[in-house]
């Protein structure tokens, strides 16, 4: 630590384009992990209003089939690893290091490459769409043998996953090594700030989880190109195999890309309620206990291959136990606001209606793990209504909540106050007319993944569309807000920046200087 | 800048964690057959010998239906049907039945039938004693071939099931050419 520090000390920082290539400074790589994700955030979207666009009415009006099938693989694969978990891991590197009082990361070097990595990874990806033949159009789950159909993006796209398991994996062993080795004297675990506790345990669930996609992945190729069989029934594989190996890796997954998001919530709801968090402890307990159940629960995703039946109870009991937890962390922010002295700036509102839609995902998610419920909704537009309240009002609204939050730290600006709030309004009402309909769209049967649809479905389809072209096109203030803020228009923030904040990170000045904590601060 | 050696020993020990978390993933590949053969699922039936196969007592007060489907995957040239589509069974009988096979192609085939047995609870029930899916089958074009199977529906068969479908699904067999590869060899279990 010591040695970092006076590294700090004794030069300035880089300056021009070498600042931002060959940066291990973690703000610089936390940044650059932000406005990536950022543009992803806009890639993935467009591929969304493609989607959209064509399920307005039924009939094919501007993409074929194909098309838009490669449209729902790429916009699920570049919001997963492009959008969220970039995110997740920009502010994690932005806010481990100031909020439990270290001078930096404890691998700056792992840290740069495990960013630069992100770039070539989708570089390759979206390469894939401007190839014959297409993108892959198979779906973001990649089941074989249909996936194995995929042309001469296939292996593109699995040196993609690579890659994108390897930047996340070592981001992972970054965080676990800064919040083991590098927290200042007095910072003990059950000290640290919601946030950082939710990173860590999040941080080894991908350390977990990632390498068994990989091994998926790897699989796939080497039965396309290598004559293996592992999921080739006539080699003597299983296609059914590969659901098993991806789901456990998938069903971590999800938990990857939300309990950062609880740990956001948890730092801002106490922060305008002015009121410590309520069950602290608990709360590390219940993620640590998602965490845990989140490697037994895949088969909930495959009800319907042919389980037997005490697979199915096994699989249906521990998915509907997750419950517990999940519930434990509602009633504790509910909690934490009760007789608070509430008021309602901008990362407030996104933190409340990340509560009561993330607890609107949660319950569609109930319904969906009840196994002999399961095989009506399977596969259906319930599941995408499902999925898009728990990573849409949950995952990504805790990030716009916690940009907005933290955003005058990291710049010493106040973004616009009146702005910040209508794209709130216009978010989150057009995100529930985008997302509640398609409830009704798959409890009425309607397929997910097709580009056409029976002409009874219209309605809430075109209801659906115009809602998520007015999400769509509010993110642009988001956008144009993030921008100005960044640019210096905008009050002067103060250190605290929020009244109701606690913690160290509140006590550097915004913006916090480029080297923070050369000295480590003393913990009460 | 050097990075402190307790930072470095925790970052290798976490990144061994991962490479063994890669080796985690593909141990589920055997652990998958293994549990797959145990118990049935996904309905994978098991192959006795026909020794063990007679000491078994014949329930003559039971009878159990077994109906047979043929498929072909879907760029095999091929027709495949079984010679009778339903048989009714004493649990403990061995049963003889064929299917039949003819490349309808104009180029030979190596084919490797997958077997299947729905419900996945009989499947640990269901004995194969001879069947054409142990080998792979070539087909010269134009050639047809009757295909034995013979098996036993276990006595211990839960009284619940009554009646049993065996699927078979006729691949073209992986990697194996069939101008190059002689009839019967490459016995697959």
């Amino acid at each position: 630590m010591a040695e970092i520090a006076l590294h700090g000390t004794e030069h300035g920082h880089p300056s021009g384009i070498t600042r931002w290539l060959f940066s291990t400074n973690h703000k610089d790589i936390g940044t650059l992990y932000l406005l990536f994700s950022l543009t992803m955030f806009f890639v993935g979207g467009t591929f969304a209003m493609v989607i959209r666009a064509e399920l307005f009415k039924p009939g094919l009006q501007f993409v074929d089939a194909l098309t838009f099938n490669q449209m729902t693989t790429m916009h699920a694969l570049v919001m997963i690893f492009g959008a969220v978990m970039p995110a997740f891991v920009g502010l994690a590197n932005w806010m481990i290091p100031l909020m439990i009082g270290a001078p930096d990361m404890a691998l700056p070097r792992l840290n740069n490459w495990s960013f630069w990595i992100l770039p070539f990874a989708f570089t390759l990806l979206l390469s894939t769409l401007f190839m014959p033949g297409g993108g892959p159009a198979g779906g973001w789950t990649m089941y074989p043998p249909l996936f194995l159909q995929t042309g001469m993006a296939f292996p593109f796209v699995i040196f993609a996953i690579h890659l994108m398991g390897i930047s996340s994996v070592m981001g992972a062993i970054n965080v676990i090594t800064t919040v083991f080795n590098m927290r200042a004297p007095g910072m003990v675990f059950r000290k640290l700030p919601m946030f950082v506790w939710t990173w860590l345990i999040t941080a080894f669930l991908l350390i977990a989880a990632m390498p068994v996609l990989a091994g998926a992945v790897t699989m796939l190729l080497t039965d396309k190109y290598f004559g293996t069989s592992f999921f080739n029934a006539a080699g003597g594989g299983d296609p059914v195999m590969f659901q098993h190996v991806f789901w456990f890796f998938g069903h971590p997954e999800v938990y990857i890309m939300i309990l950062p998001a609880f740990g956001i919530v948890s730092q801002i709801v106490p922060t305008f309620a002015r009121k410590p968090l309520f069950g602290y402890t608990s709360m590390i307990y219940a993620v640590g206990a998602i965490a845990i159940l989140s490697f037994i629960v895949w088969g909930h995703h495959m009800f319907t291959v042919g389980m037997p039946l005490a697979g199915e109870l096994f699989f249906m009991y521990s998915t509907i136990l997750i419950a517990v937890p999940t519930g434990v962390k509602v009633f504790n922010w509910v909690a934490t606001m009760w007789r608070g002295s509430l008021t309602f700036e901008t990362p407030m509102l996104w933190a409340l209606s990340f509560i009561v839609l993330f607890s609107i995902g949660g319950f569609s998610g109930l319904m969906l793990g009840l196994a002999p419920v399961d095989f009506q909704y399977q596969d259906t537009y319930f599941v995408v209504a499902h999925f898009h309240y728990v990573l849409v009002t949950g995952a990504v609204f805790a990030i716009v909540g916690g940009i907005h939050y933290w955003l005058p730290k990291w710049t010493g600006r106040m973004y616009d106050e009146r702005l910040g709030k209508l794209h709130f309004w216009l978010s989150v009402i057009s995100v529930n007319l985008l997302f509640f309909p398609q409830h009704f769209l798959g409890l009425a049967g309607m397929p997910r993944r097709v580009a056409d649809y029976a002409v009874q479905y219209t309605e809430w389809n075109m209801m659906s569309s115009i809602g998520g072209f007015i999400f769509g096109a509010s993110q642009l203030l988001f956008l144009y807000n993030v921008i100005r803020t960044i640019r210096g228009s905008g009050a002067k923030a103060s250190d605290q920046v929020w009244e109701g904040a606690h913690g160290l990170e509140w006590t550097l000045p915004s913006p916090p200087p480029y080297h923070s904590f050369t000295t480590a601060p003393e913990v009460k | 800048m050097t990075t402190p050696a307790n930072n470095r020993r925790l970052a290798w020990k976490l990144a061994f964690f991962a490479m063994a978390m890669i080796g985690f993933g593909y141990l589920l590949v055997p652990l998958y057959q293994v549990y797959c053969t145990r118990t049935g699922f996904n309905g994978t039936t098991g192959r006795i010998d026909y020794g063990d196969a007679v000491k078994r007592k014949v329930d003559t007060a039971r009878w159990v239906t077994v109906e047979f489907v043929a498929n072909v995957s879907g760029n095999l040239p091929w027709e495949f049907h079984p010679e009778v589509v339903r048989l009714k069974v004493h649990p403990g009988d061995l049963v003889l039945t064929r299917f039949h096979a003819r490349n309808l192609g104009n180029a030979a085939i190596v084919g490797q039938a997958i077997p299947n047995v729905t419900p996945g609870e009989a499947a640990p029930y269901f004995h194969k004693i001879e069947c054409f899916c142990f080998s792979q089958q070539p087909l010269a074009p134009g050639e047809g071939k009757d295909l034995p199977l013979q098996f036993q529906v276990d006595p211990q068969l839960p009284t619940t099931i009554g009646t049993l479908t065996l699927s078979y699904t006729f691949f073209e067999a992986p990697g194996v050419r069939a101008d190059r590869r002689p009839a019967g060899d490459a016995a697959r279990g």
